[in-house]
């Protein structure tokens, strides 16, 4: 089960607030999208927009080809999992997953079948009689996905599913949640405010921002070459290099650069991940720099960077972890232009 | 020394709080016409007494009645007006809630006045019924106030998931709400009741042939003490301690695993 989803020009108003703004975003039947963005941005309002929980001031929500607006909850073919898992806590975990299946009528037969099943897929089988409160943490985002699941949506929507557990379990229950999203091929959309758990878990990442999409896209094109400054800052740490275009060069404090097609005139900021910056030979010469610190991190080294010709531009790269950088040594650096994403100085 | 102090003092509070009720039990079993010292040795002829009077006996049953029947209806009303007041924003509900609970400030004594008023000019006059209404009066306050200090997020989110797996307002009430609110229920519920059972100036103005429990004693101790008074006395005590020990255990106790 699982169905296509079309927005087009989705606002959303709370008062004087504009919390969506033009909103178009097509999801393909299966996908895995993550919404991602600070608080504030609109992401949850856009998940409850497509739950049915909102109904926007403007724009139609297609799922499966057909309107559905301004359809109630219930009457969608989509499930939430509700940040605070929001289990029933008087009944067993079959119970609880069997609800869905209850409400549309199963026998209870087939609703024990039905939910005896899902348990089983989430590992979960052997608790079935259990009630809630005797559950971990973990365990209960497992019978929360169980319970959404039973119903057999079309898209389930998922709202900072992992919010409330510790950060090795997070990254455990990341790879179960993509697992069973292939296993069934629901369209799943969540949402969240960390970058990692969005990089490793989604198809598309859709980047947001007051009430606004900065940036969609598969995660590596979107944290490699973000569509905008914003997305480039929230998906990681990034150098930005004040620059300007002049002719067919860009002018910086670290050296020129060929300036790339479609580069605008004026002043830009040029970035670059601290992974993108190396020493020694390369396609941009960035000039000589003084490492003021470096930090061991297991994968490299994380170098606080001095350029002799620009003193005050700290940049940040990492470098090999196989030599030890000495601090208050002088090291060239390089670039590849390609890794440079360009935008528009902000003013 | 020292340490003894506080046990010393522990001792004489709770000598002071119960010295009535163990006085009152002790003097149930008194061989003799009168609950005076000195106590002559033990008997249950009192008791035996009481159980056969029938007075006593429909009096203890009219009490059961108006406080089984008005605790049910100020839960089922309070429950009502707790959900629609947490559920649902009206404007000032801050004021309803306010003019909801403010009979709980006012003395019994007026409450009744004012029913008695009412009953005796526009309604059948005063009955069982009538006392039973008299409950709800000073009952509603409480169970509403019970039940909505335990309506929080958590049932509330459990509700909206429920309409999100498809099911319909009565069955989001009957199969979420009222169960997962059943503790605090429960406890207005008992609590409303052992209110009523001991309640006596309502219950000694809204009523005029059959009686509550208390209104019967009353009339008993006009024509003085006995250890017959006594025996009654216990016997409802036992009851108000049955009721206090089964909430702690079927209720408070299940919450706290």
């Amino acid at each position: 089960m699982t169905a296509p989803i079309s927005l087009s020009g989705i606002s959303h108003d709370f008062g004087d607030f504009r919390a969506l703004d033009d909103i178009d975003l097509e999801i393909e039947a299966g996908e895995y999208i993550v919404l991602l963005g600070p608080s504030g941005c609109g992401k949850t309002t856009l998940l409850s927009v497509l739950g049915g929980f909102v109904t926007p001031s403007e724009g139609t929500v297609l799922i499966g080809g057909r309107d559905m607006t301004g359809v109630a909850p219930a009457k969608r073919p989509t499930t939430t999992m509700f940040q605070d898992y929001a289990l029933f806590p008087h009944m067993s975990l079959r119970d609880n997953v069997g609800f869905g299946p209850r409400m549309a009528g199963a026998s209870k037969a087939a609703r024990n079948a039905k939910a005896d099943e899902l348990l089983d897929l989430v590992g979960l089988k052997e608790a079935a009689k259990k009630r809630p409160y005797a559950l971990s943490g973990g365990q209960r985002q497992r019978v929360a996905l169980a319970r959404s699941l039973a119903v057999d949506p079309d898209v389930l929507l998922l709202d900072e599913p992992l919010g409330a557990l510790d950060l090795s379990l997070r990254r455990a229950m990341q790879d179960e949640l993509k697992q069973i999203q292939r296993k069934i091929g629901t369209t799943f959309v969540h949402v969240t405010h960390d970058q990692e758990e969005a990089m490793a878990i989604a198809d598309r990442i859709v980047v947001m921002n007051g009430g606004r999409i900065e940036d969609c896209g598969p995660p590596d094109r979107v944290y490699r070459q973000p569509g905008s400054l914003f997305a480039a800052g929230f998906m990681g740490e990034m150098n930005r290099i004040p620059g300007t275009r002049k002719g067919p060069m860009i002018e910086t404090a670290v050296g020129p650069l060929p300036a790339p097609d479609g580069t605008p005139t004026g002043a830009l900021t040029l970035c670059l991940r601290p992974e993108q910056i190396g020493i020694g030979k390369g396609g941009w010469d960035m000039g000589q720099a003084r490492i003021t610190d470096a930090a061991f991190f297991g994968t490299h080294f994380r170098c606080h960077l001095a350029p002799e010709a620009a003193p005050d531009l700290a940049l940040i790269a990492h470098l090999p972890p196989n030599a030890r950088p000495e601090v208050g040594s002088v090291v060239t650096l390089t670039a590849d232009p390609a890794d440079l994403s360009i935008f528009e100085a902000k003013t | 020394m020292r340490r003894a102090i506080p046990w010393v003092y522990m001792a004489l509070a709770y000598a002071f709080i119960f010295l009535p009720v163990v006085t009152l039990v002790l003097f149930s079993f008194q061989d003799g016409r009168l609950p005076v010292p000195p106590f002559n040795g033990p008997t249950l002829k009192w008791y035996a007494d009481v159980l056969g009077d029938t007075r006593l006996m429909s009096a203890l049953l009219n009490s059961l009645l108006v406080g089984a029947g008005s605790a049910a209806l100020s839960c089922a009303l309070g429950f009502l007006a707790a959900y629609g007041l947490a559920r649902h924003v009206l404007p000032g509900t801050l004021f309803l809630r306010g003019l909801l609970i403010a009979p709980m400030t006012v003395s019994y004594l007026i409450i009744g006045l004012g029913l008695l008023i009412v009953f005796n000019n526009y309604g059948p006059g005063p009955s069982l019924w009538a006392a039973g209404v008299g409950h709800v009066v000073i009952n509603l306050p409480l169970a509403f106030a019970i039940i909505y200090a335990s309506m929080g997020a958590q049932q509330e989110n459990a509700e909206r998931a429920a309409r999100d797996l498809g099911a319909s307002e009565a069955r989001v009430l009957a199969l979420v709400t009222i169960p997962m609110l059943a503790p605090a229920i429960l406890a207005a519920f008992f609590l409303c009741l052992t209110l009523s059972w001991d309640e006596f100036i309502i219950a000694f103005l809204m009523t005029r042939f059959d009686v509550t429990l208390p209104v019967e004693i009353w009339s008993l101790l006009r024509s003085g003490l006995s250890p017959r008074t006594n025996a009654i006395g216990s016997l409802v005590f036992l009851v108000s301690v049955a009721l206090v020990i089964g909430l702690e255990l079927f209720i408070f106790g299940r919450k706290r695993r």
